[in-house]
Protein backbone atom coordinates (compact mmCIF):
# COMPACT_ATOMS: atom_id res chain seq x y z
CA UNK A 1 0.00 0.00 0.00
CA UNK A 2 1.10 3.63 -0.63
CA UNK A 3 2.26 5.82 2.04
CA UNK A 4 1.44 9.12 0.98
CA UNK A 5 0.50 11.24 -1.90
CA UNK A 6 3.59 10.58 -3.87
CA UNK A 7 3.33 6.95 -3.55
CA UNK A 8 -0.67 7.04 -3.90
CA UNK A 9 -0.25 8.74 -7.70
CA UNK A 10 2.84 6.23 -7.99
CA UNK A 11 1.08 2.95 -7.73
CA UNK A 12 -1.75 4.39 -9.93
CA UNK A 13 0.47 5.49 -12.78
CA UNK A 14 2.13 1.62 -12.35
CA UNK A 15 -1.56 0.23 -12.88
CA UNK A 16 -1.92 2.73 -16.11
CA UNK A 17 1.10 1.08 -17.29
CA UNK A 18 0.12 -2.19 -16.94
CA UNK A 19 -3.00 -1.57 -18.37
CA UNK A 20 -1.62 0.24 -20.97
CA UNK A 21 0.90 -2.83 -21.49
CA UNK A 22 -2.08 -5.15 -21.42
CA UNK A 23 -3.68 -2.91 -24.48
CA UNK A 24 -0.42 -2.94 -26.87
CA UNK A 25 -0.23 -6.80 -26.48
CA UNK A 26 -3.78 -6.92 -27.47
CA UNK A 27 -3.67 -4.91 -29.96
CA UNK A 28 -0.78 -6.93 -31.11
CA UNK A 29 -3.08 -9.83 -31.30
CA UNK A 30 -6.25 -8.86 -31.93
CA UNK A 31 -6.46 -5.47 -32.92
CA UNK A 32 -10.03 -6.09 -34.52
CA UNK A 33 -10.91 -5.91 -30.91
CA UNK A 34 -9.04 -3.62 -29.10
CA UNK A 35 -9.66 -0.41 -30.88
CA UNK A 36 -13.57 -1.40 -29.91
CA UNK A 37 -12.32 -1.68 -26.48
CA UNK A 38 -10.35 1.51 -26.52
CA UNK A 39 -13.20 3.62 -28.27
CA UNK A 40 -15.65 1.46 -25.22
CA UNK A 41 -13.48 3.12 -22.64
CA UNK A 42 -13.30 6.50 -24.01
CA UNK A 43 -17.21 6.79 -24.50
CA UNK A 44 -17.21 5.48 -20.41
CA UNK A 45 -14.83 8.46 -19.94
CA UNK A 46 -17.22 10.73 -21.12
CA UNK A 47 -20.00 9.77 -19.79
CA UNK A 48 -18.62 9.81 -16.46
CA UNK A 49 -16.93 13.32 -16.52
CA UNK A 50 -19.85 15.03 -15.40
CA UNK A 51 -19.81 12.68 -12.09
CA UNK A 52 -16.36 13.49 -11.25
CA UNK A 53 -17.07 17.13 -11.40
CA UNK A 54 -20.09 16.17 -8.99
CA UNK A 55 -17.73 14.68 -6.97
CA UNK A 56 -14.82 17.20 -6.75
CA UNK A 57 -18.12 19.89 -6.00
CA UNK A 58 -19.02 17.74 -2.97
CA UNK A 59 -15.42 17.35 -1.71
CA UNK A 60 -14.85 20.97 -2.40
CA UNK A 61 -17.68 21.98 -0.39
CA UNK A 62 -17.33 19.88 2.18
CA UNK A 63 -13.30 20.35 2.76
CA UNK A 64 -14.99 23.90 3.48
CA UNK A 65 -17.86 23.50 5.34
CA UNK A 66 -17.39 20.41 7.46
CA UNK A 67 -14.88 19.43 10.35
CA UNK A 68 -13.80 16.71 11.80
CA UNK A 69 -16.40 17.48 14.64
CA UNK A 70 -19.01 17.35 12.20
CA UNK A 71 -18.77 14.34 10.53
CA UNK A 72 -17.77 12.34 13.55
CA UNK A 73 -21.85 13.74 14.32
CA UNK A 74 -23.07 12.58 11.22
CA UNK A 75 -21.34 9.35 10.23
CA UNK A 76 -18.45 8.76 12.94
CA UNK A 77 -18.21 6.75 15.92
CA UNK A 78 -20.98 8.16 18.02
CA UNK A 79 -23.45 8.61 14.87
CA UNK A 80 -25.47 5.40 15.50
CA UNK A 81 -28.74 4.98 13.79
CA UNK A 82 -28.35 7.87 12.01
CA UNK A 83 -25.21 7.40 10.81
CA UNK A 84 -26.89 3.91 8.93
CA UNK A 85 -29.78 6.03 7.53
CA UNK A 86 -27.42 8.42 6.13
CA UNK A 87 -24.97 5.89 4.65
CA UNK A 88 -28.00 4.57 3.04
CA UNK A 89 -30.46 6.60 1.62
CA UNK A 90 -26.98 8.68 -0.23
CA UNK A 91 -25.72 5.49 -1.14
CA UNK A 92 -29.25 4.59 -3.27
CA UNK A 93 -29.59 8.10 -4.25
CA UNK A 94 -25.90 8.65 -5.15
CA UNK A 95 -25.29 8.44 -8.99
CA UNK A 96 -22.30 7.01 -11.12
CA UNK A 97 -20.05 4.47 -10.89
CA UNK A 98 -18.41 3.61 -7.75
CA UNK A 99 -15.01 4.14 -8.46
CA UNK A 100 -15.71 7.86 -8.75
CA UNK A 101 -16.94 8.04 -5.25
CA UNK A 102 -13.79 6.53 -3.72
CA UNK A 103 -12.02 10.37 -3.43
CA UNK A 104 -14.77 11.24 -1.41
CA UNK A 105 -14.83 8.17 1.04
CA UNK A 106 -11.41 8.22 1.47
CA UNK A 107 -11.18 11.91 2.80
CA UNK A 108 -14.67 11.27 4.76
CA UNK A 109 -12.98 8.42 6.27
CA UNK A 110 -9.92 10.43 6.91
CA UNK A 111 -11.88 12.86 8.77
CA UNK A 112 -13.68 9.88 11.24
CA UNK A 113 -16.48 8.45 9.24
CA UNK A 114 -17.10 4.55 10.43
CA UNK A 115 -15.58 2.08 7.83
CA UNK A 116 -19.18 0.45 8.43
CA UNK A 117 -20.71 3.44 7.17
CA UNK A 118 -18.23 3.30 3.74
CA UNK A 119 -19.03 -0.21 3.43
CA UNK A 120 -22.88 0.47 3.49
CA UNK A 121 -22.81 3.35 1.52
CA UNK A 122 -20.80 1.24 -1.16
CA UNK A 123 -23.10 -1.57 -0.94
CA UNK A 124 -26.39 0.77 -1.36
CA UNK A 125 -24.93 2.28 -4.30
CA UNK A 126 -25.71 -0.99 -5.99
CA UNK A 127 -29.45 0.07 -5.71
CA UNK A 128 -30.12 2.15 -8.84
CA UNK A 129 -34.16 3.87 -8.80
CA UNK A 130 -33.94 4.86 -12.19
CA UNK A 131 -32.94 1.54 -13.53
CA UNK A 132 -35.88 -0.06 -11.22
CA UNK A 133 -38.16 -0.12 -14.53
CA UNK A 134 -35.50 -2.04 -16.39
CA UNK A 135 -35.59 -4.82 -13.69
CA UNK A 136 -39.54 -4.79 -13.04
CA UNK A 137 -39.03 -5.30 -16.71
CA UNK A 138 -36.75 -8.30 -17.21
CA UNK A 139 -37.46 -10.09 -13.95
CA UNK A 140 -40.57 -9.03 -12.59
CA UNK A 141 -42.23 -6.18 -9.58
CA UNK A 142 -42.12 -9.04 -7.03
CA UNK A 143 -38.63 -9.96 -7.56
CA UNK A 144 -37.48 -6.08 -7.91
CA UNK A 145 -39.08 -5.40 -4.39
CA UNK A 146 -37.56 -8.30 -2.68
CA UNK A 147 -34.62 -8.31 -4.06
CA UNK A 148 -33.79 -4.72 -2.83
CA UNK A 149 -35.22 -5.44 0.54
CA UNK A 150 -32.62 -8.11 1.28
CA UNK A 151 -29.92 -6.15 -0.21
CA UNK A 152 -30.76 -3.30 1.83
CA UNK A 153 -30.53 -5.55 4.86
CA UNK A 154 -27.16 -7.39 3.27
CA UNK A 155 -25.68 -3.46 3.06
CA UNK A 156 -26.40 -3.23 6.93
CA UNK A 157 -25.18 -6.30 7.81
CA UNK A 158 -22.10 -5.77 5.74
CA UNK A 159 -21.13 -2.72 7.55
CA UNK A 160 -21.46 -4.51 10.97
CA UNK A 161 -19.21 -7.10 9.79
CA UNK A 162 -16.50 -5.10 8.62
CA UNK A 163 -16.71 -3.02 12.04
CA UNK A 164 -16.72 -6.19 13.59
CA UNK A 165 -13.39 -7.34 11.45
CA UNK A 166 -11.65 -4.30 12.30
CA UNK A 167 -12.23 -4.37 15.68
CA UNK A 168 -11.05 -7.60 16.42
CA UNK A 169 -7.22 -7.78 15.93
CA UNK A 170 -7.67 -4.03 18.25
CA UNK A 171 -9.73 -6.56 21.01
CA UNK A 172 -7.30 -9.14 20.86
CA UNK A 173 -4.19 -6.81 21.30
CA UNK B 1 -3.30 4.35 9.25
CA UNK B 2 -1.63 4.61 5.76
CA UNK B 3 -3.93 6.43 4.29
CA UNK B 4 -4.53 9.07 6.25
CA UNK B 5 -1.29 10.61 5.38
CA UNK B 6 -2.51 10.43 1.95
CA UNK B 7 -5.56 13.16 2.07
CA UNK B 8 -4.64 17.20 1.97
CA UNK B 9 -8.49 17.76 3.64
CA UNK B 10 -7.95 19.00 7.12
CA UNK B 11 -7.49 17.15 9.66
CA UNK B 12 -7.84 19.73 12.44
CA UNK B 13 -11.14 21.99 13.38
CA UNK B 14 -9.72 24.32 11.41
CA UNK B 15 -11.26 24.90 8.10
CA UNK B 16 -9.49 26.54 4.89
CA UNK B 17 -9.23 29.48 4.80
CA UNK B 18 -11.61 30.62 1.48
CA UNK B 19 -13.42 28.20 -0.95
CA UNK B 20 -11.09 28.75 -3.59
CA UNK B 21 -8.12 27.29 -1.18
CA UNK B 22 -10.48 24.40 -0.42
CA UNK B 23 -11.10 23.59 -3.78
CA UNK B 24 -7.40 23.98 -4.73
CA UNK B 25 -6.36 21.73 -1.81
CA UNK B 26 -9.25 19.24 -3.45
CA UNK B 27 -8.38 19.23 -7.38
CA UNK B 28 -5.17 18.49 -6.15
CA UNK B 29 -5.65 15.24 -3.81
CA UNK B 30 -8.47 14.35 -6.92
CA UNK B 31 -5.17 14.82 -9.32
CA UNK B 32 -3.46 12.21 -7.73
CA UNK B 33 -6.58 9.63 -8.51
CA UNK B 34 -6.45 10.27 -12.37
CA UNK B 35 -3.89 7.38 -13.47
CA UNK B 36 -5.43 4.45 -11.22
CA UNK B 37 -9.17 5.91 -12.33
CA UNK B 38 -8.64 6.03 -16.10
CA UNK B 39 -6.89 2.42 -15.69
CA UNK B 40 -9.80 1.06 -14.36
CA UNK B 41 -11.94 2.43 -16.99
CA UNK B 42 -9.11 0.96 -19.62
CA UNK B 43 -9.95 -2.34 -18.39
CA UNK B 44 -13.46 -2.02 -18.09
CA UNK B 45 -13.59 -1.22 -21.91
CA UNK B 46 -11.43 -4.67 -22.39
CA UNK B 47 -13.93 -6.45 -20.48
CA UNK B 48 -16.97 -5.05 -21.96
CA UNK B 49 -15.50 -6.13 -26.09
CA UNK B 50 -13.25 -8.92 -25.41
CA UNK B 51 -16.27 -11.12 -22.86
CA UNK B 52 -19.51 -11.56 -24.79
CA UNK B 53 -22.92 -12.92 -23.24
CA UNK B 54 -22.38 -16.37 -25.28
CA UNK B 55 -19.06 -16.58 -23.23
CA UNK B 56 -20.87 -15.69 -19.58
CA UNK B 57 -23.92 -18.29 -20.54
CA UNK B 58 -21.28 -21.49 -21.79
CA UNK B 59 -20.31 -21.84 -18.42
CA UNK B 60 -23.50 -23.09 -16.63
CA UNK B 61 -23.81 -26.35 -16.31
CA UNK B 62 -27.48 -26.65 -15.24
CA UNK B 63 -26.90 -27.56 -11.95
CA UNK B 64 -28.49 -25.09 -9.02
CA UNK B 65 -25.80 -24.80 -6.27
CA UNK B 66 -22.74 -24.93 -8.70
CA UNK B 67 -24.48 -22.21 -11.15
CA UNK B 68 -25.05 -20.36 -8.31
CA UNK B 69 -21.71 -19.93 -7.31
CA UNK B 70 -20.29 -19.84 -11.27
CA UNK B 71 -23.37 -16.87 -11.13
CA UNK B 72 -21.57 -15.66 -7.98
CA UNK B 73 -18.27 -15.82 -9.60
CA UNK B 74 -18.61 -14.50 -13.22
CA UNK B 75 -20.91 -11.58 -12.07
CA UNK B 76 -17.78 -10.90 -9.72
CA UNK B 77 -14.93 -10.28 -12.30
CA UNK B 78 -17.61 -8.89 -14.46
CA UNK B 79 -18.00 -4.96 -14.93
CA UNK B 80 -20.21 -2.30 -16.94
CA UNK B 81 -23.09 -0.66 -16.44
CA UNK B 82 -26.16 -2.57 -14.31
CA UNK B 83 -28.55 -2.44 -17.43
CA UNK B 84 -26.10 -5.23 -18.54
CA UNK B 85 -25.94 -7.50 -15.72
CA UNK B 86 -30.26 -7.66 -16.08
CA UNK B 87 -29.98 -7.98 -20.33
CA UNK B 88 -27.17 -10.62 -19.77
CA UNK B 89 -29.54 -12.44 -16.54
CA UNK B 90 -32.56 -11.91 -18.96
CA UNK B 91 -30.91 -14.12 -21.56
CA UNK B 92 -29.50 -16.53 -18.83
CA UNK B 93 -33.42 -17.33 -18.25
CA UNK B 94 -34.40 -17.84 -20.84
CA UNK B 95 -31.74 -20.75 -21.14
CA UNK B 96 -32.88 -22.37 -18.92
CA UNK B 97 -30.07 -21.31 -16.10
CA UNK B 98 -31.51 -21.24 -12.71
CA UNK B 99 -32.99 -18.08 -10.98
CA UNK B 100 -30.84 -18.77 -7.84
CA UNK B 101 -27.63 -18.54 -10.13
CA UNK B 102 -29.03 -15.23 -12.56
CA UNK B 103 -29.77 -13.44 -9.04
CA UNK B 104 -26.22 -13.92 -7.63
CA UNK B 105 -24.95 -12.94 -10.90
CA UNK B 106 -26.57 -9.60 -11.04
CA UNK B 107 -25.95 -8.99 -6.85
CA UNK B 108 -22.40 -9.67 -7.39
CA UNK B 109 -22.17 -7.45 -10.77
CA UNK B 110 -22.93 -4.44 -8.53
CA UNK B 111 -21.69 -5.33 -5.15
CA UNK B 112 -18.15 -7.02 -5.94
CA UNK B 113 -15.83 -5.22 -7.73
CA UNK B 114 -12.68 -7.25 -8.78
CA UNK B 115 -11.92 -4.67 -11.91
CA UNK B 116 -12.20 -2.17 -9.86
CA UNK B 117 -9.94 -3.65 -6.68
CA UNK B 118 -6.59 -1.99 -7.30
CA UNK B 119 -8.72 1.10 -7.21
CA UNK B 120 -10.40 0.60 -4.27
CA UNK B 121 -7.24 -0.57 -2.17
CA UNK B 122 -5.78 2.02 -3.33
CA UNK B 123 -7.95 4.98 -1.72
CA UNK B 124 -9.89 2.87 1.06
CA UNK B 125 -7.30 0.69 1.95
CA UNK B 126 -6.22 -2.89 0.92
CA UNK B 127 -8.21 -4.69 4.29
CA UNK B 128 -11.09 -2.83 3.83
CA UNK B 129 -11.26 -3.40 0.40
CA UNK B 130 -10.32 -7.34 0.66
CA UNK B 131 -13.29 -7.75 3.23
CA UNK B 132 -15.64 -5.51 1.90
CA UNK B 133 -15.56 -7.76 -1.25
CA UNK B 134 -14.77 -10.87 0.16
CA UNK B 135 -18.05 -10.19 2.57
CA UNK B 136 -20.52 -9.13 -0.52
CA UNK B 137 -19.08 -12.22 -2.97
CA UNK B 138 -21.16 -14.47 0.21
CA UNK B 139 -24.14 -12.39 0.81
CA UNK B 140 -24.97 -12.04 -2.70
CA UNK B 141 -24.96 -15.42 -2.61
CA UNK B 142 -27.63 -15.14 0.49
CA UNK B 143 -29.17 -12.33 -0.72
CA UNK B 144 -30.12 -14.66 -3.70
CA UNK B 145 -31.07 -17.66 -1.56
CA UNK B 146 -32.98 -15.35 0.57
CA UNK B 147 -34.82 -13.52 -2.59
CA UNK B 148 -35.62 -16.71 -4.53
CA UNK B 149 -37.16 -18.75 -1.72
CA UNK B 150 -38.96 -15.68 -0.56
CA UNK B 151 -40.40 -15.73 -4.39
CA UNK B 152 -41.50 -19.17 -3.77
CA UNK B 153 -43.13 -18.81 -0.62
CA UNK B 154 -45.12 -15.77 -1.62
CA UNK B 155 -46.01 -16.98 -5.26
Amino acid sequence: MSTGKKGDSRSGLYFLVFVVAIYLVLFLLKPEKTLPALRASGNMLVRILPIFVLVVFFMGIMNYLLTPKTISRYVGQGSGIKGWLLATSTGILSHGPIYAWYPLLRDLRVQGMRSGLAAAFLYNRSIKIPLLPMMVYYFGIKFALVLLLFMMIASLAEGKLIELFERGPKALG
Amino acid sequence: MPESRKSPINKTEKRPRSILLSFIKVLRSFSTAVPMLCGVILLMGLFQIFVTKEMIASVFTGQMFRDTLIGTLIGSVSAGHPISSYVIGGELLIRGVDLFAVTAFIVAWVTVGVVQYPAEASFLGRRFATLRNLFSFFLAILVSMATVTILMVIR
